[in-house]
């Protein structure tokens, strides 16, 4: 294996498994969709990130997406509990409205923008190994590689932290807060996490597909998994497994990475549900 | 420790001119009421009558438009660890990946634990609860794997483990086997003596007589509360039901049984012109 495609693998299967952490949270909490509003959210965040700042720097980038998730989370909440829509709708309107807004700015500043919409829809795992970084001859590499590293360390302490407060939340919200557990603290800390990894799976794999990598592992884990630290685990390897089974896949179609890494993912929980469905007719 | 006694027998929970609504659309008119402590008390009305609405405003899981409530005279906020709600059991998913222990567990979540590891003594109380309910031998079990029946039984024992003085339960009954009543009825009971106060809301009129020791007759407005012989009468019963013969019918049928004191005259006549109508 070339140190290209090391690298790339590495890439896919540290925001596979960051995905994959934060992922399973939303599937047990009846939010897929929610990462999706979120991925599509984070643009606008991203792009005014880029026209301060002017160059392809990841820490502004990373502020910007989050400031405009938590953004998303904020309107959504304020649709749905002030003006009193209902859920599907709020999410619905707010991220579609600050998806556009970030589509109006990339076009209306295409010149100083270096970011264009076709990476924007579908992202670009391939360049990956072009953009070094060098830390004073300690440590040369790929910049995404340090970049979804340290995400990846920050998405599991936060997990690991957050553990009991995620279990309690996702299986009875309404317990929760009749326990004096503020809620909605802990749902927007998710939800900023969330738009973290997003972000980055968004240079990678573009925002179409990232709620492809947070909730497709997460999904097949649930139905092979009774235990909720198994199904985390199981689903951090999925993730990690479509990234390198989609390499090759790619390499193999001479076709798109990112495409490939979701496709294999796809039919990880496809064979899955075939399995369950055999099973159960047998039993 | 008689006159903390004797507190806790006070009012423990009283609703203040409360109105909430849901989706513009008002569930709740105006309900005040002050509940004493040390007993069952039963919230009951027709569907749709705001029952559940009632114990959400209660544990502030609402807004209400108007009004507001006290627990042990005070705000919910300051007397949490002595209150324990248990919503309706269908409002969880139960192919949630948990053990029932983990789920017990749960009622010995406080914000200020959420990041350690429970205690030995919370341990201590999640296998006393679990035994009470008779849950021990399936605390490994994923709760996907329970019957309807031991799903309620689990959802109690979460609110045992929270050692509360005042339970407050949205419809325990429902969907359950005889033997998991019997066994909720008895912990209940259990509660009661231990000088604990237990609300429930019910919708069943057929046992509420039975059960409850007390009762708070809703639909949307208050119609009644108190001892349940003072709530429990013909008038009342038809003003929270309505035209719904056929529930009055069985009612007047069910009140002759259980040998409740006809205070007034006439009352078989006007029971038989129930039935008349009904059919």
């Amino acid at each position: 294996m070339s140190i290209e495609a090391f690298y790339i693998i590495l890439t896919g299967a540290l925001v596979a498994a960051s995905s994959a952490l934060l992922g399973s949270f939303l599937v047990l909490r009846r939010m897929a969709m929610l990462g999706d509003a979120i991925s599509h959210a984070v643009l606008p965040g991203i792009v005014i990130a880029f026209l301060i700042s002017g160059h392809r720097e990841s820490l502004s980038l990373l502020i910007g997406a989050a400031a405009s998730g938590l953004l998303a989370t904020f309107l959504i909440e304020l649709l749905h509990r002030k003006a009193r829509l209902q859920e599907d709708a709020s999410i619905g309107i707010s991220f579609t409205w600050l998806f556009a807004i970030g589509v109006l700015l990339i076009s209306a500043y295409t010149g100083q923008v270096d970011l264009d919409q076709e990476c924007v829809l579908y992202g670009e795992i391939a360049y990956v190994p072009l953009d070094q970084i060098s830390f004073g001859g300690l440590w040369t590499g790929p910049r995404p590689v340090l970049i979804s590293a340290t995400l990846f360390v920050l998405t599991l302490a936060y997990i690991i932290i957050s553990f009991k407060g995620l279990k309690l939340l996702s299986f009875n919200e309404d317990h929760a807060k009749s326990l004096g557990i503020r809620t909605q603290v802990w749902h927007f800390s998710f939800m900023a996490m969330v738009s973290l990894v997003t972000v980055l799976a968004f240079e990678i794999v573009g925002a179409i597909l990232i709620v492809a990598l947070l909730v497709v592992p997460a999904a097949t884990a649930f139905l092979w998994t009774r235990s909720l630290v198994p199904m985390l685990i199981l689903a951090v390897a999925l993730g990690i497994a479509a990234s390198a089974g989609g390499y090759y896949l790619a390499l193999g179609l001479n076709g798109s990475i990112a495409g490939a890494m979701v496709s294999v993912a796809g039919i990880f929980l496809a064979i899955t549900v075939l399995l369950k469905v055999l099973v159960r007719k047998k039993a | 420790m008689k006159s903390e006694n004797q507190l806790d027998k006070d009012t423990v929970l009283e609703v203040h001119n409360l109105s909430a609504s849901y989706n513009r659309k008002p569930v709740l008119w105006d309900i005040d009421f002050r509940l004493k402590g040390g007993q069952l008390i039963g919230i009951v009305g027709p569907n749709g009558s705001g029952k559940t609405t009632l114990l959400r405003n209660i544990m502030g899981l609402m807004e209400a438009d108007s009004g507001y409530v006290r627990l042990f005279g005070q705000d919910l906020n300051k007397v949490r660890q002595r209150v324990s709600y248990v919503p309706q059991r269908e409002s969880v998913d139960w192919n949630f990946p948990v053990s029932v222990r983990e789920v017990v567990e749960m009622g010995r979540y406080r914000p200020s634990n959420l990041m350690r590891r429970l205690q030995s003594s919370d341990q201590d109380l999640v296998d006393l609860a679990l035994e009470k309910v008779g849950m021990l031998e399936y605390a490994t079990r994923q709760i996907s794997q329970l019957s309807g029946g031991q799903q309620q039984r689990v959802f109690l024992a979460r609110s045992l483990a929270q050692n509360a003085d005042l339970y407050l339960m949205d419809e325990p009954f429902v969907g359950v086997d005889a033997a998991t009543e019997d066994a909720i009825l008895r912990v209940l009971s259990e509660l009661r003596d231990a000088g604990k106060t237990v609300v429930i809301v019910h919708h069943d009129l057929q046992t509420a007589y039975q059960y409850f020791d007390a009762m708070v007759l809703l639909n949307t407005r208050l119609v009644a509360y108190g001892a349940k012989d003072d709530v429990f009468t013909r008038e009342n019963l038809q003003e929270a039901y309505g035209g719904r013969l056929t529930v009055l019918s069985k009612l007047s049928e069910l009140i002759a049984r259980s040998e409740f004191p006809v205070r007034e005259k006439g009352f078989k006549e006007k029971s038989g012109e129930g039935d008349a109508a009904g059919k």
